[in-house]
């Protein structure tokens, strides 16, 4: 499975949301290894799992 | 009652107003969920017992409260529009689905975390959301709910969810970009 981009940011939400299948996860690794913007929108997607946790604390 | 159990959960009122707000987005709504949810720990201090960290069984308590009022909100008035078109991110793609202007890494998120106009910045963008993307999105990375929640609490699918938490997150990420990361 050749990923799009599109298809590859979709992937890197919804594994935050539910358990990609096997093909998914191999087709989303091959394609993060090759493509730079969806890697950074990996980490970025990840950092904002950490800003929410911290906006809570912060204004307490 | 022990009037210093009363004064402790006192003390965390404005820590539940925060956490309240941030998900119901409404003052008044919040302020009732805390009080509803005060009241009810109040009625069941045996319950608590210093089993835990207080703030936590409060925000447990309170999570129930805020499940009930959006639950009964989204009876009585289902959302006006089903906001599950994704074309707006569409227009980051081109017809064969690749980047338009591939994104570029932050430098030093993490150290943006302790900035207290970063925080502020953050809550722009959540405010900007559209109503049931920010709900959706909040019960699923401010109150931890699972997807199966989520669905089973608003009446959606599963592929809506995701659609939705698609939208938060990129919407999001475009936001910090535009209104921090690329000042």
């Amino acid at each position: 499975m050749n990923l799009s981009c599109q298809e590859a940011t979709r992937f890197i939400s919804q594994r935050e949301d539910r358990p990609l299948t096997l093909t998914e996860s191999a087709a989303l690794t091959l394609h993060l290894a090759i493509c730079r913007g969806c890697c950074a929108v990996g980490e970025q997607l990840s950092f904002l799992r950490r800003a929410m946790k911290r906006l809570l604390e912060e204004k307490a | 009652m022990p009037a210093d159990f009363r004064a402790e959960i006192e003390a965390l009122r404005p820590y539940l107003m925060r956490y309240a707000s941030l998900q119901l987005r409404n003052r008044e709504a919040a302020e009732d969920a805390v009080q509803e949810a005060l009241l009810a720990a109040l009625g069941a201090e045996s319950g608590f017992a210093g089993r835990s960290n207080l703030r936590t069984w409060l925000t447990g308590i309170l999570k129930h409260k805020i499940i009930d009022t959006i639950r009964r909100a989204s009876r009585d008035s289902p959302l006006a529009g089903e906001e599950s078109d994704a074309s707006e991110f569409d227009a980051l793609f081109d017809e064969r689905g690749h980047w338009h202007k591939h994104p570029d890494a932050w430098s030093d998120p993490d150290g943006a975390l302790h900035e207290k106009q970063f925080l502020a910045a953050l809550e722009s963008c959540l405010a900007a959301l559209p109503p049931r993307t920010a709900q959706v999105f909040l019960l699923r990375e401010h109150m931890g709910l699972e997807t199966a929640e989520i669905c089973k609490e608003l009446g959606l699918t599963a592929s809506h969810c995701w659609v939705l938490l698609y939208r938060a997150r990129m919407a999001l990420r475009e936001c910090l970009q535009k209104n921090w990361f690329a000042r």
